[in-house]
């Protein structure tokens, strides 16, 4: 099975990845499946029928809003980074995010390290790198900076609430 | 000022180990230029025409000596010993070596500076009035929220990878100080019928190829919304601006599109459902930030200075006087004009000696503090009247006492050809040339207000779509070339200029800004500027003398 790095919300690891990213010319093979929004519009409910596990590829210029209704049916949404500038996603995520998904946000395209830190605070937690990176340096960057500065799907303290609690001996 | 506490200097210090580790991974051929190219580009390093550039933050233009001193250093040790305004507050060195780039890094960090979001498409350094805290026509301290925007805009896990870059500058006075018509984001604080304080918000100005004026879309955002509100703009605009072309990927396109109205409803609807709590500073940490900039222990002075007054029987002081000392909130103080616009020099640089100097009287005369003006000069906001003459002699002695502050030879120019590698012509010999002929300050001085704004190219670095005289360098078949522009102002009341004619050969352009200067002294009325002789004169008597070789 190819391999992907999961942000487990402490450090990243090395998982399999059970998902196969079918294009929209394939055929569906058998298992788990991530397809085009397109695809999952004619396609998704037999599939999802099937009992088997969908995830859908949401491409920049596309509106995670299509999706709201399925969320809590979808295993994945998988979002696309053609080039790591084309940055829509990183609001796709957080959008999905605070609408409540709690399922697989994934990276995937042109997923640089560089990138790690600003997807994982966006609430994306797998990634399939195009560098090469390693979950280790994954880690690494995604732990670099000790603060943050606003709120976002990561969860972590801001630095005004880190100075509140240090004000109030917290 | 607001000094960096312990969680500011960690996220600077973490920046350096990561700029460390990403130039070591450059430098040991691990990366190419290009793959190294994303990562100096997030990080204000350029490659330019000769060396690589570093653009340094200075967030709302405000310096203490410390920082200027630490500045000085870096230009002295790293780059040929001086260093360059630009029309965005920052400073760029021109001459920096990739190995010393993380070390640079880390001399700034020491005292509270930083690159981070100077390039990129990302939420840049945010501006603000350079008077702020000193003039008395201010709703608020604008600093405060440009202190907040900068902590909330930076390392923003959803906008650090924007269509485009993304500029934000705040005012709150009614003269315009920050040009905040210009950029994609302008706020506007002011209060509203119950006294209440509140943004204007501005959206989709700019200027380059095409430039437009920010339109209005909100009058009375309440204060404590501001970020959220900044969301869900920037949100829209991640979302919905264009990345297909360039050229049409500000967030002015967008507005364009969709039309103010429609543009500021997608706003609110987003804004509307988010969940602002979340996003909007608490009023504790704007308490904290507001108290970094509380006003200062001015003194209790008499509102005119009998030494002020007497040293201006030296003619060359009384000019100083008139055009570089600006009335300040506290009576028997003044904001102190420091000109980077010495005829001959090139606009906005500042050397070594000039930089120290200017941080010793900081230190000495301006309770430490120095700010930088857009227009790419500095400023010593809060100088005793009394203490002026001596203030005036130490400048005059390092090149800093140019009495023109908004004159013909106070000219903006963008670096241009001699250093950037995307401009279509020189920007500096252009405008040492016009103030060459401008030189003698009585001349000058007759003349009056004039604003000449230069660009290399239509990126307008330059602001030459909102200068009285905007000037452009455009390519003609590998010449540099000079397109003209007339009645430009970034004023409270912005407006763009208007063409004059086809583009100029370098070596007729000051010929042209002198006929200019001719036709205007001829139709002028009363205390008319050259602004608002060509708004009543139109074009037409402007282009006739400029042209008229061409009849
Ligand atoms: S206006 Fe053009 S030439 Fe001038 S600095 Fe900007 S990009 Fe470079």
């Amino acid at each position: 099975m190819p391999m992907l790095i999961r942000w487990t919300g402490q450090t990243a690891v090395a998982a399999e990845d059970p998902f196969t990213a079918v294009g929209d010319e394939d055929p569906i093979p058998r298992g788990d499946v991530i397809i085009s929004l397109q695809r999952f519009q004619t396609e998704g409910e037999r599939l999802l029928a099937e009992g088997r596990k969908v995830g859908v590829r949401i491409e920049p210029n596309e509106q995670v809003e299509e999706i709201v209704r399925d969320l809590p049916r979808l295993a994945v949404v998988a979002l696309a980074f053609p080039k790591y500038l084309q940055g829509q996603a990183y609001s796709s995520a957080a959008v999905l995010r605070e609408r409540g998904f709690a399922g697989e946000v994934r990276a995937v395209g042109d997923v640089l390290r560089e990138q790690a830190r600003f997807m994982v605070r966006a609430g994306i937690d797998t990634f399939e790198p195009a560098d090469g990176a390693t979950p280790a340096e994954w880690s690494h960057v995604v732990g670099r900076f000790r603060h943050v500065y606003q709120r976002a799907a990561d969860g972590r303290e801001p630095a005004f609430v880190e100075r509140l609690e240090a004000n109030h001996g917290v | 000022m607001y000094r960096y506490d312990a969680i500011d200097k960690e996220m600077l210090a973490d920046r350096v180990q990561e700029f460390r580790e990403q130039c070591a991974r450059r430098l040991a051929g691990e990366l190419t230029e290009d793959q190294f190219k994303r990562i100096r580009l997030m990080n204000g390093l350029y490659l330019q025409l000769h060396a690589y550039m570093l653009r340094i933050a200075i967030p709302y233009g405000a310096l203490n000596s410390a920082q200027l001193r630490k500045l000085a250093f870096i230009a002295g040790t790293y780059d040929k010993g001086y260093g360059h305004f630009t029309t965005r507050t920052n400073l760029q060195l021109h001459w920096i070596k990739l190995k010393d780039a993380p070390d640079i890094l880390e001399h700034l960090a020491e005292v509270g500076m930083h690159a981070i979001q100077t390039s990129g498409n990302d939420i840049r350094n945010i501006t603000a009035d350079p008077h702020a805290g000193a003039t008395a026509d201010e709703a608020d301290d604008p600093r405060i929220w440009a202190e907040a925007i900068r902590q909330w805009s930076t390392f923003h896990p959803e906008f650090s990878f924007l269509p485009r870059k993304f500029k934000i500058a705040v005012t709150a006075s009614p003269s315009d100080r920050a040009a905040t018509k210009v950029y994609d984001i302008g706020l506007r604080l002011h209060r509203n019928g119950d006294g209440e304080l509140a943004f204007e918000v501005m959206v989709g100005g700019g200027l380059g190829r095409t430039p437009y004026l920010g339109s209005t879309i909100r009058k009375h955002l309440p204060v404590r919304h501001l970020l959220s509100y900044l969301q869900a703009i920037l949100r829209v605009y991640n979302r919905h601006g264009r990345r297909d072309n360039i050229w049409k990927a500000r967030i002015k396109v967008l507005v364009a599109s969709l039309g103010p109205e429609g543009f500021a409803r997608e706003v609110d609807e987003e804004w509307e459902t988010s969940d602002k709590a979340r996003v909007d500073l608490p009023d504790t940490e704007l308490a904290r930030i507001r108290a970094a900039f509380a006003p200062r222990d001015f003194q209790t002075l008499p509102a005119t200075s009998t030494a002020f007054e007497a040293a201006k029987s030296n003619p060359a002081f009384a000019r100083f006087a008139r055009h570089n000392v600006k009335p300040h909130k506290i009576p028997g103080y003044a904001l102190v004009d420091v000109s980077l616009k010495q005829p001959g020099e090139t606009p906005g640089d500042c050397s070594v000696e000039q930089m120290q100097a200017v941080a010793d009287l900081a230190e000495r005369y301006s309770m430490d503090e120095a700010r930088v003006h857009y227009e790419q000069n500095l400023i010593l906001p809060h100088v005793k009247l009394d203490d002026v003459p001596a203030v005036w002699k130490a400048l005059d002695a390092v090149g800093l006492a140019t009495p023109n502050r908004g004159l013909i030879t106070d000219i903006i120019a963008c670096p241009g050809l001699d250093y950037c590698a995307l401009a279509n012509a020189r920007a500096i010999p252009i405008a040492q040339a016009i103030a060459r002929k401008f030189a003698d300050p009585a001349l000058a001085e007759r003349v009056g207000d004039l604003g000449i704004k230069i660009s290399g190219c239509i990126n307008a670095c330059g602001h030459h779509h909102v200068g009285a005289i905007g000037i452009l360098g455009v390519d003609k078949k590998g010449e540099e070339f000079y397109q003209l522009t007339l009645g430009g102002s970034p004023e409270a009341n912005a407006t763009l200029g208007q063409s004059l004619g086809p583009a100029l050969p370098a070596d007729k352009v000051a010929g042209a800004v002198d006929q200019l200067v001719e036709v205007y002294l001829r139709e002028r009325k009363g205390e008319e500027r050259f602004l608002d002789t060509f708004r009543r004169t139109g074009l037409a008597p402007f282009k006739e003398a400029v042209y008229a070789d061409a009849h």
